[in-house]
């Protein structure tokens, strides 16, 4: 038995959370540089605010009241989300975070001591008391009903936000597939949906009575394994240790074009830093390092550029220094001038676990002495909070940084930051 | 078996500890004394923080003439975990606020202000607002 948690408004709730003044109020969060709207609270939606709708759009609108508009503050969300998911730690044996605000937890057995949507109600108070977020939670046989379990606990209010499907009452749970589109299945997106639609299949209930052979044929092993979840067969487990990284990726979009080759290297710079402190902590090593840049391709008349280049090194390293040399140069193969950048990245792969690697018995490539201590002494002045170090190739004044002038104070992570009180 | 069982917390998070294991160096000949007695440090933050995953620390501002002590300035410790109760120091939500009262239960719902004559805002369950519990606060003695 599956439970799906998942917090309601996350990224709106956090910000509420501190602010009793907001109480009430339409909340929305703006994406990285103040983008498009990406979450939003239900006095928000009560507006008619869309998700993605660009925010320079909204602030022209004339609104009847006031909407708080913020930028992601992914501390404070990353703060808050560790907080949700060590209070279900401590009440289920099993617990996956899905993404972050979103947990699975193995539920098998309590209904030996209690019925599963008294346990969903009893997480939903703990996490309320102990957080002031408030979780929706839906419970299945398998995970995918239990995301379902979990849609219709949102979309009837009746449900008081918490639904359990069991074997024991099929009824219930083809009454409910049967009122769900099927774009709205946990794994079928919009594209899926459209091929599944003109099949005929339009509710879930309509692809759990599809045979799961002619599924596999004509779609993917993917979808079949959905239907067989769908009949209660579960097929994907919980993942409580997450994979092992094949690949990291670290990319901004900037705050202001950049035009300018000594900016880029700035922000490349940046990025390499960035991937090689992931890099250690996924402690791997690694061999291939890739630069991307690109221009806006909305941008009317101007030539949209974008290109990636890569340079794979003689040695697997976890050192930032080799990193930024060796992005710096893929970067020199693909800066063309003349061009407004709006974006750029960096991408490590083909990783080695412990740095063990044939060594190139006519090369004098050597290992940096003393490389794996300078991190670490690196990465944990950095990781205190207590001030940054960085190589200077990342620059001091960052015109292009990523913009974010809606901020919240970072209200569980930094002392200055915390909120007041008053005695009055 | 009856449906009224509730589920208790049985272990919060676990948290960094210091264990002194090598209090002195140890010499070739003559092992450390007090080796078998090795006890782990005491501290502050598992004194003060029962409930990791609850727990919030807020900043008083305001009036420094309480009569618990609490001054202008001082951390305060908040753990939402624990049930307010009679007497309790709360950061309550008024007008918009956080505020730091008094809770009183009895003779009626009040919220007790901390400052002498402690005058008192009556109020309705339904208002009540409760952010958590003051367990703690932290008063530096030396003026940053």
């Amino acid at each position: 038995m599956f439970a799906l948690a998942d917090v309601n408004s996350f990224y709106a709730s956090c910000e509420q959370v501190f602010r009793p003044d907001l109480k009430g109020q339409p909340v929305v969060v703006a994406s990285n540089n103040d983008g498009c709207v990406i979450a939003r609270n239900k006095e928000a939606k009560a507006l008619g605010i869309k998700m993605g709708e660009p925010w320079f759009k909204l602030r022209e609108k004339g609104f009847t009241q006031k909407v708080h508009c913020f930028s992601s503050n992914y501390a404070l969300y990353h703060s808050m989300s560790q907080r949700v998911m060590s209070v279900l730690e401590a009440l289920a044996p099993r617990v996956e975070q899905y993404s972050i605000d979103e947990m699975f937890l193995d539920i098998s057995g309590i209904d030996n001591c209690m019925s599963f949507e008294d346990f969903g109600r009893q997480l939903r108070t703990q996490v309320k008391t102990y957080t002031g977020l408030t979780i929706g939670v839906g419970a299945g046989p398998t995970k995918t009903l239990a995301k379902s379990a979990q849609w219709a606990s949102k979309e009837w209010p009746q449900f008081g936000g918490v639904l359990a499907l069991t074997t024991g009452n099929p009824i219930r749970t083809n009454k409910l597939l049967s009122l769900q589109p099927v774009e709205e299945l946990w794994g079928v997106g919009r594209r899926l949906s459209k091929k599944l639609n003109s099949m005929g299949i339009v509710t879930a209930l309509d692809l759990a009575r599809t045979n799961a052979a002619f599924i596999r044929k004509n779609f993917s092993v993917v979808l079949e394994r959905t239907v067989r979840e769908l009949n209660g067969e579960s097929c994907i487990n919980l993942e409580e240790a997450p994979p092992t990284k094949q690949q990291i990726v670290v990319s901004r979009s900037f705050g202001s074009r950049i035009t300018d080759y000594e900016s880029m290297r700035q922000a490349i710079s940046q990025y390499a830093q960035r991937a090689g402190e992931k890099l250690r902590q996924e402690r791997q090593y690694t061999r291939h390092i890739g630069v991307f840049i690109k221009t806006s391709p909305f941008m009317e008349g101007e030539v949209y550029y974008a290109n990636v280049a890569s340079e794979k090194l003689m040695l697997p390293t976890r050192d930032t220094r080799d990193i930024i040399a060796a992005s710096m140069k893929a970067l020199d193969h693909i800066w063309i001038d003349g061009h407004r950048y709006a974006k750029a990245g960096i991408m490590l792969g083909d990783f080695f676990p412990t740095g063990v690697a044939q060594l190139n018995l006519f090369s004098d490539e050597q290992p940096r002495e003393n490389s794996d201590a300078l991190m670490k002494i690196i990465d944990n002045i950095n990781t205190t909070g207590l001030g940054q170090i960085w190589f200077a190739g990342k620059g001091v004044d960052q015109a292009w940084r990523m913009k974010r002038d809606m901020l919240s104070p970072a209200f569980t992570t930094r002392w200055g930051d915390i909120p007041l009180a008053r005695i009055r | 078996m009856s449906a009224s069982f509730t589920l208790q917390l049985l272990a919060d998070e676990p948290q960094k500890l210091s264990l002194p294991l090598y209090v002195e160096r140890v010499s070739a000949g003559f092992p450390s004394p007090a080796q078998d007695y090795v006890e782990s440090e005491l501290d502050l933050h598992k004194y003060c923080v029962r409930h990791p995953a609850a727990t919030f620390f807020l900043r008083a501002s305001g009036n420094s003439m309480t009569s618990v002590g609490m001054n202008d300035g001082d951390l305060l410790v908040i753990d939402r975990a624990v049930t307010p109760e009679h007497g309790d120091t709360i950061v309550a939500t008024a007008g918009g606020e956080f505020i730091v009262r008094q809770l009183q239960l009895r003779p009626r719902l009040a919220l007790r202000s901390l400052i002498p004559p402690h005058q008192a805002m009556y109020i309705d369950t339904d208002e009540l607002d409760i952010f958590g519990v003051v367990t703690h606060f932290i008063h530096s003695t030396r003026s940053k």
